[in-house]
């Protein structure tokens, strides 16, 4: 069904049709495969060692940075039963996720036990970030004995949701992106929605490091936030910001290759963003240090900028009407 | 100046003649603004099956219109700030009015006819404050002819109920009177004020003050009278609240919950809201999220449908209808979204049912 996709877009492909199809054939598909294949990995870790922390660390290490290649793919089967709120809950002030993984391992619960009852327990419970916590534990609490079947059920249920992702990727959303228009597809109805779509992934990924990533930890200059910082206990913070960043680049030279004033926004962004040496952005409060964070996020809405000035005449389409404004 | 003069002039003297009744025009079901291909803007009459009818200009972009009860005539709304409105005749295309707000005054985006259609109420902001205000217009010469209290800040959207009383989503939100920017987000008290005929405020509905950043925006009004009224967040992003509410006059308000799985579908933010034909179900639009779900009137969230740009939502004869960014005209119900057809205009904020 996929190979037949990309004939027919190949065979017809006009210089429109290209960005769309090379978006999903070079970074969409091979990043879901990897992120698949990563959960996948992570999961038989688990199985066959609930204990083996070093191994353990690494699989979800590898896994996080599968899931930074696509995790800006806010469309189709990543919002099918909330599986990218699952897959990765921040921010989570309220400490929402930490609670009910402490109620799940107290009262042993029975979805400890079995994957169609975890895959209903609550989003903020789940995915890396439920991991991370039990990886990296922060007191006892998430060493005790309810952990070891927490931690094969959390991964086993994040590789499930990593498969049926790329699976139904492949499977026919990649087609709906790909053929527009075409019976049953009311997802995308012209080659501009598909374009608009993958055009809104990248800016809204792009955002999501500018106000989330970055500004959660910023907080105000009077009271910096460096607790809230993304990935904070097992120290990515700042590697989060660099692969997404890196993952969007790549996302935006799909799009449009000849993009000039684009990848010089995003090289500048990336160096500043790798040469910061602060892998859990501690340094927001510090004064020197939190400038150079600044910078990272100011050099982040200049890519935006680009964007609109680069990619969006060359897309022939802009983000849309109405989400852009709002009243 | 003197030609200006004189067209309008002219103008409303052909406004002096017999007027056109909505069947006149070829009995749209719908308004609605949109912006052309070309950058132009226009309002358009829709069909029941959303095709456009008619189409006339306007000099910027619009918010939302608000279709006077018997006269082919329509008032389309600037976006906020708003330093005008136009009256206009949906007949002729040519201009009825051009509302213009007292010195200090801006229009809100909203308004709503009397019953008889003899008074236009328009939701207003006093430009320093954005203390709210009610701008009451007689219909036949469109003049000003007094205001009353809003009941709030930052009124928006703005209802006829069926016994003449009006409904008054005050968004609590104080703005600079030129930019937009919002200046009181911290202290913002958002309510739903009920009026009676001259402007008495009957009933008041406040939200629990951890809901305090919930901008009451838009309102719909069913059959039985039960109002809906959607909201945009403008707390932290990460919390998942609210953004319908439902509302009878002496009960408390019904605050709809979604499952945790679409607690964040709509980024906080509901663009518009309407009833269904049946005036079951309520259906609330995020363009922000790509999203409509649609809830039970007892407030159970039944479906989320998913789609880029959605904003426009009104009753259909069986269901809802539905509008996007891209120029789509949909149908919707609890099963799905079934396209109705395309314009090549980006439809604008909001889809306003006649009748």
């Amino acid at each position: 069904m996929l190979m037949r996709a990309f004939a027919f877009a190949g065979l017809l492909a006009s210089p429109a049709q290209a960005d769309v199809a090379e978006a999903v054939r070079d970074v969409i598909l091979p990043g879901y495969a990897g992120f698949a294949e990563a959960t996948a990995a992570l999961s038989a870790s688990a199985a066959a060692n609930c204990a083996d922390q070093a191994a353990l660390r690494q699989g979800w290490n590898a896994a996080f940075d599968a899931w930074l290649q696509v995790g800006h793919f806010r469309l189709g089967p990543s919002e099918i039963d909330g599986r990218a709120l699952a897959i990765a809950f921040w921010p989570d002030p309220k400490g929402l996720g930490a609670k009910a993984q402490v109620g799940l391992m107290m009262a042993e619960d029975p979805a400890l036990r079995d994957p169609a009852a975890f895959a209903e327990v609550s989003v903020a419970a789940r995915g890396l970030f439920g991991l991370e916590r039990l990886l990296y534990p922060a007191d006892a609490t998430f060493e005790g004995p309810g952990a070891c079947a927490l931690i094969q059920m959390t991964a086993a249920d994040l590789a499930r949701m990593a498969a049926d992702l790329q699976a139904e990727w492949v499977g026919g959303y990649a087609d709906h992106l790909l053929m527009p228009g075409q019976a049953g597809n009311s997802d995308f109805l012209t080659q501009e929605e598909a374009r608009r779509a993958l055009l809104t992934a990248l800016v809204t990924g792009l955002e999501f490091t500018a106000n989330e990533r970055l500004a959660r930890p910023l907080g105000d200059f009077d009271k910096p936030r460096p607790e809230r910082a993304e990935a904070r206990a097992s120290g990515r913070s700042q590697q989060n910001v660099v692969l997404s960043l890196n993952a969007q680049q790549r996302l935006s030279k799909a799009l449009v290759a000849a993009s000039p004033q684009t990848d010089a926004a995003f090289q500048r962004a990336i160096l500043q963003a790798t040469k910061l040496a602060d892998p859990m952005l501690a340094g927001v409060s510090d004064q020197q240090k939190r400038l150079k964070i600044e910078i990272v996020q100011q050099s982040i809405h200049a890519i935006e900028d680009a964007v609109t000035v680069e990619l969006v005449p060359a897309l022939g389409v802009g983000l849309g009407f109405n989400a852009a404004d709002g009243d | 100046m003197a030609t200006r003069r004189g067209f309008l002039a002219g103008l409303l003297a052909a406004g002096a003649m017999p007027r056109m009744t909505w069947a006149d025009v070829g009995g749209p079901a719908y308004l609605a603004a949109a912006k052309a291909a070309d950058g132009s803007f226009a309002l358009h009459g829709l069909s029941a099956a959303g095709q456009s009818l008619f189409h006339l200009p306007l000099p910027g972009r619009g918010h939302a219109a608000t279709a006077h009860p018997v006269r082919a005539e329509a008032v389309a709304f600037a976006r906020r700030p708003g330093t005008f409105a136009l009256v206009i005749d949906c007949g002729t295309g040519g201009l009825r009015a051009r509302l213009t707000p007292p010195a200090g005054r801006q229009f809100n985006g909203h308004g709503a006819y009397a019953a008889d259609g003899s008074v236009l109420f328009t939701s207003e902001v006093v430009a320093k404050g954005s203390a709210g205000r009610i701008g009451l217009w007689e219909t036949k010469d469109y003049t000003r002819i007094g205001e009353w209290a809003s009941g709030g800040i930052g009124p928006h959207e703005v209802r006829r109920l069926a016994d003449g009383v009006l409904a008054v989503a005050n968004g609590g939100i104080r703005t600079d009177p030129d930019d937009r920017a919002k200046l009181n987000i911290d202290s913002m008290r958002p309510n739903l004020t009920y009026l009676d005929g001259s402007g008495v405020i009957l009933d008041q509905v406040e939200l629990e003050a951890g809901l305090h950043r919930n901008s009451i925006r838009h309102l719909a009004l069913a059959a039985d009278g039960t109002l809906g009224f959607a909201m945009q967040w403008e707390g932290d992003a990460s919390e998942a609240v609210p953004l319908l509410g439902l509302h009878r006059r002496g009960a408390a308000p019904v605050l709809c919950v979604v499952p945790e799985a679409d607690a964040f579908t709509m980024q906080g933010y509901a663009g518009s809201i309407a009833f269904d034909g049946a005036g079951d179900q309520v259906a609330i639009t995020s363009p922000k999220g790509g999203a409509v779900m649609i809830f039970g009137k007892d407030g159970a969230h039944l479906a989320t449908h998913r789609r880029a740009d959605l904003c426009g939502a009104a009753p259909a004869v069986s269901g809802f209808t539905l509008t996007d960014g891209a120029g789509e005209c949909w149908a919707a119900d609890q099963a799905g979204l079934t396209p109705l057809g395309r314009t090549d205009a980006a439809w604008d904020n909001h889809l306003v049912a006649l009748g």
